[in-house]
Parts: structure tokens; sequence; C-alpha cells
């Protein structure tokens, strides 16, 4: 439910794809979709291709795309020499927009670093080339839940960290391009650090670890930001999505709630040079934001989101994910693109109910997918409908 | 299909920037059919070239003169050196006209993962440089990657107690671009505005 009545009328824009065209995209030799603001709910069997439309939109945003999968997988098999390629028209509420986005497969001499040889993935936005990902961040956000977040609160802490960086995306759109730049600077000094003749050049280890600290310091602190309004969010909303506490912990994070940014960033500066001779052996670095966690509670239950059953799990991540939604559409002037896979499913009538409420409600593009098209009856005449079947997608009338 | 000299001038082609296989094979084509008033004069030219251009001993610029013409030009300011990254670099900013000071190119930026340490690029020589005496100011103008940046802060950190006023540019340009491919007024109002580093 919207937490606060007063909030309904500031969204003045809407965030929405408008067309959608993929080529040689998984199952989809060629696509396209046109549509309106309104969420779009694909039903059809399992394998049918509905994953893959949400993991193309899914590249609408900086990183690797819902899946995290490698960008020559992403190519439909069989199309061996033609790269695959999103395109949307979107709606944005600082006006239209066009992106292009494409894998580049990897030419000439491979290198010996792993990442280049899948090639890379380029931009392209109103036509013109885009220098990095981290441009599409400024232009749109999409947040997406699938099922293989269900086990996000009992994994590793780096798919958490990543899930709470998509949503920093949303209000503070540099944040891309700090994660991004960060990571280089540490994978730069790892191979400086272990390459074998020599002792590293001091100043270069310095230059890199510079980077490191001023950038993991903005990182720091756009995590803990957003974490905390997130909770403030969370707290003022109702309905029946169970309340999340969300704090962003980690070292440099706790440097941060002791005193300056600045003296968190020469904190980090002073651990990395410290810690060259560990890092060397390890093969990572001992303190940084790349080792950060979120960490979430159920508030009314007490207990961390882990311990909780896993359709509590499930439900405190989309209580995140609206609260989220309707922060970004008071601050932005609309919420991002929603991508729920397999969302509707897994809740009870009543969360169902008040999920689709709040959808209609923020104005939010909200892309469902789903085997049951009755689970969905009560979007109908607020949604638009597909069926996706054997990697062809048709408009159907009603549910 | 075709004699090996073709195919050898196919190939060479296509390791030029820009041309691919197919590319290369039409300007192989387009060549040999003018041959008087492109194919000859182009080899002239390139022998000439492979001849008589060689890299610049101070400043790493390249031009049949060593020292390079910028580097022996009187009327330019001796006492200040712009840091760059590539002689396409050096090119980019002399198109502008607007700085009158002389260079050191790098020869790359620094980049563990493409294996280019310390001692692939430059460096030395630009100490050695700074340690003869007679530069006040290094304008370092390395792009806005990442790399580049990390290079500005390395030489920075090199050029320590050298008694010089280290500045860089002031780019407002678009994260991980590169010089080269700033437009002319960009690269003048970077060049103005450049600041401490
Ligand atoms: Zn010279």
């Amino acid at each position: 439910m919207i937490a606060d009545p007063a909030l309904a009328p500031v969204l003045s824009g809407s965030m929405a794809v408008t067309r959608l065209s993929l080529a040689e995209f998984r199952c989809y030799p060629r696509l396209r979709l046109d549509l309106d603001a309104r969420p779009v709910v694909l039903t059809g069997a399992n394998g049918a291709g509905k994953t893959n439309l949400l993991e193309a939109l899914s590249f609408l945003a900086p990183g690797r795309g819902l899946r995290r999968a490698r960008l020559a997988e992403v190519g439909r098999l069989g199309a061996a020499d033609a790269p695959w390629a999103v395109a949307a028209v979107l709606t944005t509420p600082e006006g239209p927009a066009e992106i292009g986005t494409a894998h580049e497969p990897p030419s000439g001499p491979v290198s010996p670093d792993g990442e280049a040889r899948d090639g890379k993935r380029v931009v392209q936005v109103d036509g013109k080339p885009s220098r990095g990902q981290a441009q599409l961040a400024k232009l749109v956000s999409v947040v997406w839940l699938t099922p293989d977040m269900d086990r996000l609160f009992a994994d590793g802490a780096s798919a958490r960290r990543r899930f709470l960086d998509r949503l920093v995306y949303g209000f503070d759109p540099e944040h891309a391009r700090r994660v991004s730049t960060y990571e280089h600077a540490m994978r730069e000094r790892t191979r400086v650090l272990r390459t074998p003749g020599a002792p590293a050049d001091p100043s270069w280890l310095v230059a890199l670890e510079d980077r490191m600290a001023r950038e993991g310091g903005a990182i720091a602190v756009a995590r803990r930001l957003l974490a905390d309004r997130l909770g403030r969010a969370i707290a003022l909303a109702d309905g029946p999505f169970p309340k999340a506490g969300l704090r962003a912990v980690g070292a440099v994070e706790n440097w941060l709630g002791e005193g300056p940014a600045l003296a968190a960033e020469d904190r980090l500066r002073a651990a990395l040079a410290a810690s060259r001779a560990h890092d060397a052996a390890s093969g990572g670095a001992a303190s940084g934001p790349h080792r950060s966690d979120l960490e979430v509670r159920h508030l009314e239950r007490d207990r961390p989101a882990a311990m909780c059953s896993t359709g509590e799990q499930k439900a405190l991540l989309l209580s995140i994910v609206l609260a989220n939604a309707r922060l970004r559409a008071l601050e932005r002037g609309a919420p991002p693109i929603l991508l729920l896979d397999e969302v509707a499913a897994h809740l009870d009538a009543d969360r169902r109910a008040a999920l689709y409420a709040d959808l209609i409600a923020l104005g939010a593009q909200a892309w469902l997918t789903g085997t049951d098209a009755s689970l969905f009856a009560p979007l109908a005449g607020k949604a638009q409908f597909f069926r996706v079947a054997d990697a062809t997608v048709n408009v159907s009338e009603n549910p | 299909m075709s004699g090996s000299e073709i195919e050898q001038l196919v190939q060479l082609l296509a390791k030029l920037p820009g041309l691919g296989p197919r590319s290369a094979r039409r300007a192989a084509l387009h060549l040999l059919k003018r041959r008087e008033n492109l194919l000859e004069p182009l080899a002239r030219a390139i022998a000439a070239a492979a001849e008589k251009v060689r890299a610049c001993s101070v400043c790493g610029n390249l031009d049949t003169r060593d020292p390079c013409l910028v580097c022996i030009d009187p009327r330019r300011d001796a006492e200040t050196i712009c840091v760059v990254e590539s002689v396409a670099d050096l090119w980019a900013i002399e198109r502008t006209a607007s700085f009158r000071g002389r260079y050191h190119v790098l020869g790359g930026v620094l980049s563990a993962l493409d294996g280019i340490g310390p001692d692939d690029l430059n460096v030395g020589g630009l100490v050695k440089r700074i340690g003869e005496g007679g530069i006040r100011e290094v304008i370092l103008a390395m792009g806005a990657t990442v790399d580049g940046q990390t290079t500005a802060h390395y030489v920075t950190d090199r050029l320590q107690g050298a008694g010089v006023v280290i500045s860089r540019l002031a780019h407002g340009v678009p994260v991980g671009g590169e010089l080269d491919y700033l437009d002319d007024g960009t690269l003048t109002a970077a060049l103005k505005a450049r600041r401490p580093f």
C-alpha cells in the first residue's frame, strides 16, 4: 500500500519502455514489442522465453544483466556471426530516450585477462555511442526480483551488495561509475601485487590505492545513505508486507559512523597500504567496500532475514523493492522499471492484491511473469497482457 | 583467386585501424586500379616515412628530424611541458593551436591487466628532463579513463620534490573519454582551465 496518500499526486512522470526490439537475443532471432506505460504481464509455460525478455530489459541498466551471464552466452544459439542487440524507446521524467546495447565480440589478439575474452557490451544513447555503461544509470533505473534471488539472504554478501548497488543507481547515477572504477583499480592493484619478478612500484600502488580510497569512501557513503532512507520508507508503509530493517555494514561503513567521510577514506588508504603483503598472497584486498554487506532483519519477528522462511524472505525483498520504488517516484519523478519474475505465484491472495494495488498507484511499469494467467486477473484493464510461447510474443486481450 | 602479393597487401591493409578484411580488399583494389596517381605515390611516401621518421629523443614526438620541430622551435615556451599518452594526443592538442609549450609523450598508460608497467612508459625520460632544470610547469594531459588518471597520479608521485608546478587538464570530458576524441574547442577549454593536481 502507498504509505502516505500525499505521495500519489507527486507522480508527474513515468518511466516506461514503449518499444522493445531484440536481435539474436537468447531464443529470439528478432522481436519487436510496442507498449504503453502500464504494467506488462507475460504468461506462458516454463521455458517459453519470458525470463529472456526480462533479461533483455535488465541490460538497460549497467552490469551483466539479471542472469549475470557471460556476454557470449546471451547470443542466440546458431547465430554465430551476429552479435546480440537490445534496443528500447523509453519515456522518462526527463523526456524520451532511446537506448541501444549490443555485444561486441573480442577482436584481435586475446589479452591474457579473462574478461577481455568475452568482448564487451557497447551502449548507444539517442543514436550516439556512449563511453561505458555507467551512462545508462543516468537515464533509466531497472530493479529486478528473480527466483535466483530466493537465496539472496542465505548466500554470500556479493549478491546482496549488487542488489543494494542497483537500488543506489536509481538515486545516484554516479554510483555505477564509482563501482566500476573501484573494481578496475582493485583488479589493477591485485595484478601489480602479483606480478612476479621485481617488487611492485610503490608509486603505482599509491596511485591505485588512492583511487580505491576515494571511490570506495563515496561508495560506502552512498550505500549507507540509501539503506537508511529505505529503512525509513519501509517503516512508513502499511499493508501486508513485512517490515525490513536495513543496514549497510562493513569496515568503511563503520569508519563512516565514527567520523567524517574524509577520515574514512584516509583509513581505507592506510589499510590498503598496510595489507599489501597479505593481499598479494590472497589476491584481493583485506578491506574495502567490495567486502561490505547489506544486513536485513525482519523487524516484527526480530530476526535476521536469513532465518525467516523462504516465503517471508521473498516478502521482505518485495517490501524493500516497493519502498525503493516509492522513494524513487517521490524524488526522481518516477519509480524504476520493475522486473518481477515468477513473483506473483509465491504470494498469497492478500499480498498479491496489495502488490498489484501498489504497482498501479505508483504508475510503475512492472513486468510480471507467470505460468498461471488467472493469478493476474485483478490487473485486467490495468495492464498489458502478452502470451509467450516458443519464442513468440502475442498480445492477449485478457489475462 | 589472386597472387600472393595481393593477398599480402590485403592482409597488411586489414591491420590498419578501422579496416577489416572486407574493407581492406576494397582498399587494395582501389589502389591497384590507380597505379600512377595513388599506388606508386603512396608506396614512395611510405618508404620515405619508414626511412626518415623517427621518435624525437627529447619528447617522443614523431618527426623527420631529431630533436623534433616542436622541441627546437624558439618561439615556444621551454619552461612548460605538457605530458600526453600518445603522439595522437600531442597532435590533437597541436590542432587546437592553444598550447605554446613543449611536450612529453609517455607512450601509453599504466595498465597492469594489459601488462604495461612503469618501465614500458617514458617516465624516466621525463624525470631526467626535469632534473636537468629549466622547467617550471608540467601539465598532465592524460585521458579521463581510470588508467589515464592512475598514470597522472603516478607521474605526480614520481615528480614529487622536483620543484615544478604540476597541473592537470580540467576535463569536461565524459568518463572514459580520451583526448584524441575531443573536439578542438573542448580541448582548448580544458587546457585553459587546468588546475593544480
Ligand atoms: Zn621533440
